[in-house]
């Protein structure tokens, strides 16, 4: 048996099995050379996203209704993930792209659809019937397990937040610039009132915002007004006029 | 240990152990058994497979994309060719049914068995992803959200005319031929008194001949109906389509024929929204869903036939035609 001691298992039995340290950092390395592999170069590579026209960070209304999406677990029922799927495309419209996630932290792809997929839901429905849906979802579709949600429309909304969520947000890479986040509060108040003085410059700020008052109420800015922005925004963004669909750079 | 060259062997079992001793107690190291570990290495074989036909392996850093494997496959191509598929199987099918609704009018679809069945599946199919959510599975609507069954029609319940409020949707501002009223909120604008929206309220269900208290004030109610309500409701009641008003005199409610309903409907002003669907759903599906809601509750012709208007509906499908 001579020849097994020199043979290479006779070193990984000698150098990495009796010694823990070592034998930890080998696992380490080998476990991670799949996401070397697969994970890291995503980091890099350009078409990793998408290049797709329209895609803008939210407006700091529709960040909140994000932030209260994600405090109310809405994503472990409800996917915001389009697959590329005959019968998905068929119910939902277009698969979800990589851009039209780029600016969300985390994303809210979601694994479980209790409730359907929320990814294009912006413009579906009324903002009246989220309004109905949220104070009683049996009101609107009988057969709903949607667990109620009135309390929102009675919450008022936590704007000193924000500023600090959208800078945030920017040191992680999210195009908001020092006036978005100085404006924060203003934008919300902005994008609830169409006669606001500072709608066209809010606008430019936010393209293709949706400026109206989301709870009917006029008199409180409620998270139920957050919460409808953000759903009203829900996959309105991409301009499909101008996505090649079909280019290489696009197949995947 | 080191200088063990042959490892020790168990004497009851004969297997070789692995040295470790803990209290007299040694572990047998017995190999890992054969089909294992051809199964491992089988897997092995599949993954380097796997790669070469697969698209497998991101691009190193410096260069962009990721091997396409000699299947080429890609699943957003894929989803691509699935819906050109299903196109061409139903395609024909949709071409039909906008011909024959464009040459005989909606009711044509009737003569057809083939495209009546084909019209009312994709219809209820269109319907129950997208409908359904706010008028309900069979369209029998909610408070606040029109039933489709009945013959009551608030923008209008000819083939044209649904397919039109489908089309642009109802105070749907994104689109620009969006239909479009407001009925003010007499109460909430402080535009009526609470005496006046009492007396007006039992006027409005008097139309419907509902039950008024005998205290009602009906006298006021018709003043303040002929001075508020009528240039929308008109004079009768009976309401106006071109405007969306409804008619208030066939005892159908959109939001609730309780008093309180429609004390609160003339506080408030009642705004219902639909969205416009031009832009997310194909026009042949469009199409389909105008006539799967006409045929639903038998859109305002059909009923017209079955009351004995048989002149009425000649005109319409003459005109259409």
């Amino acid at each position: 048996m001579a020849k097994k001691t020199n043979s290479i298992w006779a070193w990984h039995k000698r150098v990495m099995e009796q010694n823990s340290l070592v034998l930890t950092v080998g696992i380490i390395g080998v476990v991670s050379i799949g996401g070397i592999v697969e994970i890291a170069p995503l980091f890099y590579l350009d078409e990793t996203i998408e290049e797709v026209e329209g895609v803008r960070p939210y407006t700091p209304l529709e960040l909140m209704g994000r932030d209260i999406y994600i405090r109310e677990g809405c994503y472990a029922c409800h996917s915001q993930m389009i697959r590329p799927l005959r019968d998905e495309v068929e119910r939902y419209g277009h698969f979800s792209l990589a851009a039209e996630s780029m600016y969300d932290r985390p994303f809210q792809w979601g694994s479980k659809r209790t409730g359907p997929d929320l990814a294009r839901v912006g413009g579906k429905y009324s903002d009246e019937w989220h309004r109905d849906h949220m104070r009683d979802p049996r009101s609107v579709v009988p057969g709903s397990i949607m667990p109620a949600y009135a309390f929102m429309e009675t919450t008022a909304l936590e704007l000193d937040v924000i500023a600090g969520r959208m800078r945030a947000l920017q040191r992680l890479g999210v195009p908001y610039t020092d006036e978005m986040i100085d404006l924060a509060v203003d934008d919300v108040r902005t994008q609830l009132d169409p006669f606001a003085a500072d709608y066209d410059a809010f606008l430019e700020r936010y393209p293709g915002a949706v400026v109206r008052n989301f709870d009917g109420n006029e008199a409180m800015i409620s998270e139920l007004d957050a919460m409808i922005a953000y759903l009203q925004v829900l996959g309105t963004l991409v301009d499909f006029s101008t996505y090649e669909a079909d280019a290489d750079a696009n197949l995947r | 240990m080191a200088e063990h060259d042959k490892p020790p062997v168990d004497e009851i079992s004969g297997v070789e152990t692995t040295g470790h001793e803990w209290d007299g107690i040694t572990e047998l190291d017995n190999p890992l058994p054969r089909w294992w570990l051809w199964c491992f290495y089988a897997s092995i074989v599949w993954a380097i497979g796997y790669m070469i036909f697969m698209p497998a392996l991101p691009a190193p850093p410096g260069f962009d994309g990721h091997t396409r494997g000699l299947r080429n496959h890609s699943e957003r191509a894929n989803v691509a060719v699935a819906l050109a598929d299903l196109e061409a199987r139903r395609g024909p099918m949709f071409a039909q049914l906008q011909q024959t609704v464009d040459e005989g009018g909606v009711v044509a679809v009737l003569n057809d068995g083939d495209l009546l069945n084909f019209t009312l599946a994709a219809g209820r199919s269109a319907f129950g992803d997208n409908c359904a959510t706010c008028h309900g599975v069979g369209g029998g609507g909610f408070t606040g959200y029109p039933n489709l069954r009945d013959d009551d029609w608030i923008w209008g319940g000819s083939f044209d005319d649904i397919r039109h409020t489908i089309v642009a949707g109802i105070r749907w501002e994104e689109h620009p031929e969006t239909r479009f009223s407001e009925m003010p909120a007499f109460g909430r604008d402080q535009l009526l008194s609470r005496e006046e929206i009492n007396a007006v309220t039992d006027y409005v269900m008097t139309l419907s001949s509902l039950t008024v208290s005998e205290n009602a004030d009906l006298a006021l109610g018709a003043e303040i109906y002929q001075r508020e309500c009528a240039s929308c409701h008109m004079d009768d009641g009976r309401g106006d389509q071109s405007i969306g008003a409804p008619n208030l005199t066939n005892n159908i409610w959109l939001y609730g024929g309780s008093r309180e309903q429609i004390r609160h409907a003339i506080h408030r002003g009642p705004y219902g929204v639909m969205p416009a669907w031009e832009q997310r759903l194909p026009e042949p599906v469009i199409t389909a869903l105008a006539a799967y809601v006409y045929l639903l509750g038998g859109g305002e012709t059909l009923q017209q036939r079955e009351a004995g208007l048989a002149p009425q509906m000649a005109a319409e499908t003459a005109s259409a035609g």
